[in-house]
């Protein structure tokens, strides 16, 4: 990590404290943490909170809301303590925006395939996918892990395990 | 006391081993405990792949099997982890498994000098004594603590949760702060779905299919798998496999290597054991402690870090009695200690076994069985680290891109194969990309299972006793026991207030932040 730049706080002290503020990654944190307390405390007095003696459905809901938005705030505050410079980077050295896509593009893909093609097509999708995400990978290695794995995974999961999804389905028609 | 612990444990051999009804009359069990320790020892060498990963994909398919059978490999898998993460430390200098990662601090170095394979003989039996000693506790322990556990009511069940919850968030690696409002999350996420004592649906978002709550499977893999993947996608360095050439002769300690590490082993067995005992301290703390107690205690603390085989030896025999003494408070008390022990006991909820105090009594062929399938495993894990160490360093080569992406797919078919729908594979999707957001953001995300296991219970008992108590919250601090627990959550953070408040003396202990450091060493 770099060392503490003093030039931030030459435009005074307040002014340079919110700009720092605005960059620090704990900042963040505590506001998702608040946000999510917001949530449960707003929401959850709709559950009724009946009485201490016969909680309701809402009450402890709404107790671990309030909580969560303290704990937020106190997230948020000890980004005030950190000096300039440090924990600012939310996103990686190098964001790899590629290879998140094809991660979370792995699961969806099994979901439709899944759906509405079975189990084989859907594992060779999602295993394809999620392997081009890799900076190294070539289509020749992927398309030969994914059918190594289509065929295990049909094995093992559809003959041995026996779970209750087509191999092979097209609309109405299917096999196995 | 040590007659019944003896017929205890034999009955548990007999579960293990011994089917009247099977062929051969072995036991299915024991070829469960085989195939959790052989994939534990595999993901444990493989470099990217966590315990936490590989036992939520092999979670559902536990739900066709018996209870015993289930754990048995559950465990296994989590201890075998252990033996696997050495080999990766110890030959690569890759610290993938925060448990090992004080290892290759000594590990590492003692490879380039050549001697990787005595550094990995001397593991191996590190482990068995430090596992050994930490089977002995649970043998002997757990008893005990059930019967004080026994006399609990609500109030005392509630703030015992209260101290567990605090300690696992507090304790674990990061900010304290940071890891109790993960908790609260968990604690929130296990609220999805219809309340237990009205029925009422709380924060389903009109979806029936969160009725049930939130899929512990799905949250698991989630947040271990599919974050972890987008974490770690094109960050994995370079492995280095030049010195990584072991062979079984390498492996043989010479005498002087065996009485140089005689007493740092019993060293650390005895403080795994210690920090075993306290909730939340695992197994990534023991082998901490245990490396600074040993690098303190030691006539030349300047040659640590130069390939001394005290380095190796004892925070490996405390990273093993840590890990076998984890399963004390799981098992005897419900309460978890770690995230991994969350798991477990989730996966004994699924199969119907209400973890506390009554496990023992009730399902003595669970609890003995487990502890008696310990032994056996930690004997076939020596078996296969040994012999086999070759085809273990040959694994270390399989590149990263290989495996996330087969772990997707066994991923989406593990949480669909859970219930047989598709929707929980979207709740992965969802809950992936929090759990990544959170890392970014820098929580830790371990405690989420913590809090989201243990929040049921705790809010079903937290109902229970205010309703005894006639909606008196005094009670928590009017009844002793409970008084107890309460003053130690105290304790707890205000010691961690202090701590952070004090300034740092540099060097001091190296705490579970750094264990970064041994990447950056190389």
């Amino acid at each position: 990590m770099s060392s503490s730049n003093e030039p931030a706080r030459s435009h005074g002290f307040a002014y340079g404290l919110s700009l720092n503020l605005l960059r620090k990654r704990d900042f963040y944190a505590g506001g998702l943490m608040i946000l999510f307390g917001l949530v449960m405390a707003l929401h959850g007095p709709s559950y009724s909170l009946g009485t201490l003696m016969h909680m309701g459905p809402g009450f402890l809901p709404t107790a671990l809301g309030v909580i969560l938005v303290c704990l937020g705030i106190a997230i948020a505050m000890t980004a005030v303590a950190v000096p300039p410079g440090e924990d600012e980077d939310i996103l990686p050295a190098q964001p790899q925006w590629l290879a998140w896509a094809c991660i979370l593009t792995s699961p969806l893909l099994f979901i439709v395939f899944g759906t509405y093609g079975g189990l084989a097509p859907a594992t060779f999708a999602c295993v394809f996918v999620a392997s081009l995400g890799d900076q190294k990978a070539g289509w020749m290695a992927s398309i030969v892990l994914s059918t190594i794995i289509t065929v295990f995974g049909v094995l093992l999961f559809h003959f041995v395990l026996q779970i209750p999804m087509p191999v092979l389905k097209f609309f109405e028609w299917s096999i196995l | 006391m040590i007659t019944t612990a003896v017929s205890d444990l034999a009955h548990g051999f007999s579960v293990i081993i011994y089917d009247p009804n099977a062929w051969g009359y072995l036991s299915i069990n024991l070829l469960w405990c085989f195939i959790g320790v052989l994939i534990g020892n595999m993901v444990g060498v493989l470099p990217g792949m966590g315990p936490l990963a590989t036992i939520s994909i092999l979670l559902p398919l536990t739900f066709g099997m018996k209870p015993v059978g289930a754990i048995v490999m559950l465990g296994a898998v989590m201890y075998g982890a252990q033996y696997g993460g050495a080999i990766c430390s110890i030959l690569l200098n890759l610290p993938c498994h925060p448990p090992h990662a004080v290892t290759c601090l000594d590990g590492f170095p003692m490879t380039k000098q050549g001697r990787g394979g005595v550094a990995l003989g001397v593991t191996v039996m590190a482990s068995f004594v430090g596992a050994s000693w930490g089977i002995t506790e649970m043998v002997f322990l757990s008893p005990v603590l059930v019967r004080i556990a026994l006399q609990f009511g609500p109030a005392e069940i509630c703030s015992l949760m209260l101290l567990g919850l605090l300690a696992g968030s507090t304790l674990a690696r990061g900010s304290p702060l940071k890891g109790v409002a993960m908790t609260v999350l968990g604690l929130m996420i296990g609220i999805v779905g219809s309340d237990i004592e009205t029925g009422a649906e709380r924060f389903t978002f009109g979806l029936t299919e969160l009725d049930d709550g939130v899929e512990l499977i799905a949250l698991a893999l989630g947040l271990f798998g599919v974050a972890e993947f987008m974490n770690s996608v094109n960050q994995q360095a370079e492995i280095n496999t030049k010195y990584s050439n072991v062979r079984l002769r390498d492996m043989r300690p010479t005498k002087e290597d065996l009485k140089r590490s005689f007493f740092p082993m019993w060293r650390g067995t005895i403080v795994g054991s210690l920090c075993s005992l306290i909730p939340g301290t695992g197994p990534t703390i023991a082998s901490f402690v245990a490396y600074a107690t040993e690098k303190k205690i030691s006539r030349t603390p300047e040659l640590f870090g130069t390939g001394m085989i005290e380095g190796v030896v004892c925070p490996e025999a405390s990273t093993h009695s840590s890990v076998q003494g984890d399963f004390i408070p799981t098992m005897s008390l419900g309460i978890p200690g770690d995230a991994v022990m969350a798991l477990l006991l989730g996966a004994l909820m699924i199969q119907g076994i209400v973890p506390g105090p009554q496990l023992i009594s009730q399902h003595p062929d669970v609890f003995w069985g487990l502890v008696a399938s310990f032994w056996i495993g930690n004997i076939m894990l020596v078996l296969l680290n040994v012999p086999l160490i070759g085809i273990w360093v040959k694994l270390l080569t399989i590149p990263y891109k290989y495996l996330y992406s087969s772990a997707m797919f066994f991923v989406c078919i593990g949480v669909y194969a859970a219930n047989n729908d598709m929707f929980q594979v979207g709740e992965v999707l969802v809950i992936g990309i929090l759990g990544y957001v959170l890392l970014r953001l820098g929580f830790h995300p371990a405690p989420i299972l913590l809090g989201f296991v243990l929040g049921p219970r705790f809010e079903e008992n937290f109902r229970r006793a205010m309703l005894i108590s006639r909606g008196d919250i005094l009670v928590f601090i009017e009844r002793p026991i409970s008084a107890v627990f309460i003053a130690l959550c105290a304790l707890l953070i205000g010691g961690q207030i202090y701590f952070r408040l004090k300034p740092k003396k540099k060097g001091a202990m190296p705490g579970a932040d750094s264990v970064e450091q041994p990447l950056a060493a190389e």
